[in-house]
């Protein structure tokens, strides 16, 4: 991981007592609601429906095992005893008092963190996929130029008012789990022919109200023109992207009113000027950060192992477990386990105790290096567990309720906090998710329909990526009352893709069956062992809707 | 009385004597003395008068007489529009401007820091808000990470 220096930890303690003295002086009545607005906001301060909210950064999803404990204190001495994980792999707090948060600040100062830039018009956390570095299909480790990013991109004067928020993942494997075509710049590193890192760059991705996946701008950019790249692409942004209205302030919008081929003119004339100049990165730089990532002494494992093999074939429970919520790892004997935070009714998408995290901290030392990662299904990772390990974890897993076997099924929805937190929610959003989870807790059957994302938002800003779940549900606001609008088809990864709406919305008690219909068609038409958006692709939406829009429903209603 | 902070040598102080009047609305009569015209009007009659210019305005139109202006200004109409800080940077860094920057509008203390870094030198502090107590946000904090019109080297290269 990588470990703070005397500059970055002068950075985040001077901001601490920045925001200190300037929620002091709104408090006493000096700032504003206005001024004060931005200022909490790029500390990660919202105001929600009940409380404040404060969202820590969690920088391309990692944590160590003493982050973590951290975050569990925070949870139990300023919070309700929980904290949720957000699709952009940080933690959200719930129930904070602005007067603490200085001190919640500090605390995490402590262990080298914050939660700079987490909200605000500026660029936000830098993410990339949760198996960053172990992965078995990952072609360069992503982490040492995400950090470079960070670094960058914080409190950097000219970007901190930009017309809008801004978001950069960056991706290297043969699937794309950092969403890169959702982001306002997607970057994907890859090897060149002699081996040089190279970086594919995309721009203009984003969901919101007008869900559009990234256009790619450039190929094939030595890496050590990443920051005077971005910085060409942020400068173009801050001075022509839309101000007069927030909706369509997004760099998106700026790209499809230019064209994409009048955009990439603009920031390659930006960038002529700066590219050789002080921004270009240096080996040295490069070699600094990467050495904080360097792969741990693994052991030298064989690739099977006797007992895990005799546990699989002896607890069905447990092999169901292992094929849906462990991965492949680099070396041999090891893999990665995802927990899975998607129980069901006992707690929605995302939430965590303070237990949990204490749980899954002791866990991380244990069966890893201390290490722990937040995968952008909102679920919880740990990069480096022994095959041997696995069937005393899952024991463990499922004692604090984490053992949830439904990784990438049905149940593992995706879902922002929605209308019982959220300001701008339309519609609740965790009701819902358990509804329906509660509707299809038959493991057998889930694990029998196979890989099917569900993702929930509560509004149209779309903080639960509706638009790319293979079903997804949008609350809508009709005349004061909640309602729900389905849409089938979207897809992340490399085949990125946007669901389409399948017709009118429905009422919170309509969704589980629309969904359970959903799920008939697609049984009634699924070719072998198809997947459910292959499905979807291949019979289009007609079937669908005629089974979930029957006449008789259309008389009821 | 402008309300005004001036960096001199990296010494920022309150300026009691500052020469300038800011002309917002040029069709409702000019007084008389130094004046700061908006851009548009200016350029009908270049002219001794420094100039002003809005975030919609295209900072290439004062290259050509950037050796004779004595003065040039950037407005903010709302703190959160952030596009004066690019305009800055060009100004500076791309077309060398070396005379006075000079921040107006809707200029608070928490984005001062900011303003120097993209190099402003002058910061005419709204109004109804104490210059005194802005002067304390200008100095901002000690680290940079990456790089700024006052700061061109990213901190990797002075790490």
């Amino acid at each position: 991981m990588y470990q703070y220096d005397d500059y970055d930890r002068a950075l985040v303690f001077e901001r601490v007592a920045q925001f200190r003295d300037q929620v002091e002086r709104f408090m006493a009545g000096e700032l504003s609601d206005e001024e004060f607005l931005p200022l909490r906001l790029q500390n990660g301060l919202y105001l929600q429906k009940h409380a404040y909210m404060l969202r820590v950064a969690i920088p391309y999803g990692t944590l160590s095992a003493e982050q973590m404990r951290t975050l569990a204190s925070i949870a139990a001495d300023y919070d309700r005893g929980y904290g949720h994980f957000t699709t952009r792999q940080n933690l959200q707090f719930n129930w904070i008092e602005l007067a603490q948060v200085p001190d919640i600040l500090e605390r995490l100062a402590q262990v080298n963190m914050h939660a700079i830039q987490t909200s605000g018009n500026c660029v936000r956390n830098i993410t990339t996929e949760a198996f960053a570095g172990v992965a078995a299909d990952e072609l360069i480790d992503p982490r040492p130029l995400a950090e470079i990013l960070r670094q960058w991109s914080t409190i950097n004067p000219e970007f901190l008012f930009l017309p809008r928020k801004f978001k950069i993942a960056i991706c290297s494997a043969k699937q794309d789990r950092a969403a890169i075509m959702m982001h306002d710049i997607g970057l994907y590193l890859y090897p060149g022919r002699d081996g040089q890192m190279l970086l594919r760059v995309i721009v203009g991705g984003g969901l919101g109200r007008t869900p559009i996946l990234g256009v790619q701008i450039r190929e094939g950019l030595p890496w050590q023109h990443l920051l005077s790249y971005v910085e060409a692409i942020l400068r173009v942004y801050n001075r022509h992207g839309r101000r007069d209205n927030k909706y369509k302030a997004r760099i998106k919008i700026l790209v499809k009113a230019l064209g994409i081929e009048a955009f990439a003119n603009e920031v390659e004339e930006e960038w002529q000027h700066l590219k050789d100049g002080p921004a270009q990165l240096t080996e040295a730089e490069y070699a600094r950060v990467a050495s904080a990532f360097v792969p741990p002494i693994y052991h030298t494992l064989a690739d099977t192992d006797l007992d895990f093999g005799t546990r699989l074939a002896e607890s069905p429970a447990f092999a169901r477990w292992v094929a849906r919520n462990v991965q492949p790892h680099k070396k041999a004997g090891y893999t990665s386990v995802v927990l899975s935070t998607k129980p069901g009714l006992s707690a929605p998408p995302g939430d965590v105790t303070g237990q949990q995290m204490l749980a899954v901290a002791d866990w991380s030392e244990r069966f890893g290096f201390g290490e722990i990662r937040i995968a952008h299904e909102q679920n919880i990772v740990l990069p480096d567990v022994k095959k041997s390990d696995l069937y005393e974890l899952w024991q463990l897993a499922c004692e604090h309720n984490l053992g949830s076997a439904n990784v990438g099924l049905l149940t593992d929805i995706i879902a922002c906090p929605g209308g019982d937190f959220c300001a701008l929610a339309n519609a609740k959003s965790i009701p819902i998710a358990q509804a329906i989870q509660a509707r299809f807790a038959n493991l057998d059957y889930l694990h029998d329909l196979g890989d099917i994302s569900l993702n929930i938002s509560g509004c149209m800003n779309a903080c639960g990526h509706h638009h790319i779940g293979n079903i997804g549900i949008l609350g809508v606001d009709k005349n004061g009352s909640e309602w729900y609008q389905i849409t089938l088809g979207g897809a992340q990864g490399k085949h990125s893709a946007l669901g389409k709406v399948i017709g009118p919305s429905f009422s919170a008690a309509e969704v589980p069956q629309v969904i359970e219909r959903i799920i008939g068609t697609f049984m009634r038409y699924r070719e072998s062992e198809e997947l459910f958006v292959d499905t979807v692709a291949r019979i289009g939406l007609e079937p669908f809707k005629e089974r979930v829009y029957p006449k008789a429903l259309e008389v009821s209603a | 009385m402008n309300n005004l902070l001036r960096l001199e040598q990296g010494v920022a102080r309150q300026v009691e004597d500052d020469p300038w009047t800011l002309i917002r609305e040029p069709e409702q009569g000019r007084p008389q003395g130094l004046l700061i015209l908006p851009l548009a009007h200016w350029l009908q009659s270049p002219s001794t008068h420094a100039v002003w210019l809005g975030p919609d305005d295209d900072v290439e139109s004062v290259v050509p007489w950037l050796a004779s202006l004595p003065l040039i200004a950037l407005d903010f109409p709302s703190f959160r529009d952030g596009r004066a800080y690019s305009q800055a940077y060009l100004l500076r860094s791309r077309f060398g401007w070396a005379g006075e920057l000079r921040a107006i509008g809707d200029v608070l203390r928490d984005q001062l820091s900011h303003m120097r870094q993209c190099g402003f030198d002058s910061f005419a502090v709204r109004e109804d808000k104490s210059a005194e107590d802005a002067l304390k946000g200008l100095a901002g904090m000690s680290v940079l990470y990456g790089r700024s019109v006052i700061e061109p080297r990213p901190l990797f290269r002075r790490r």
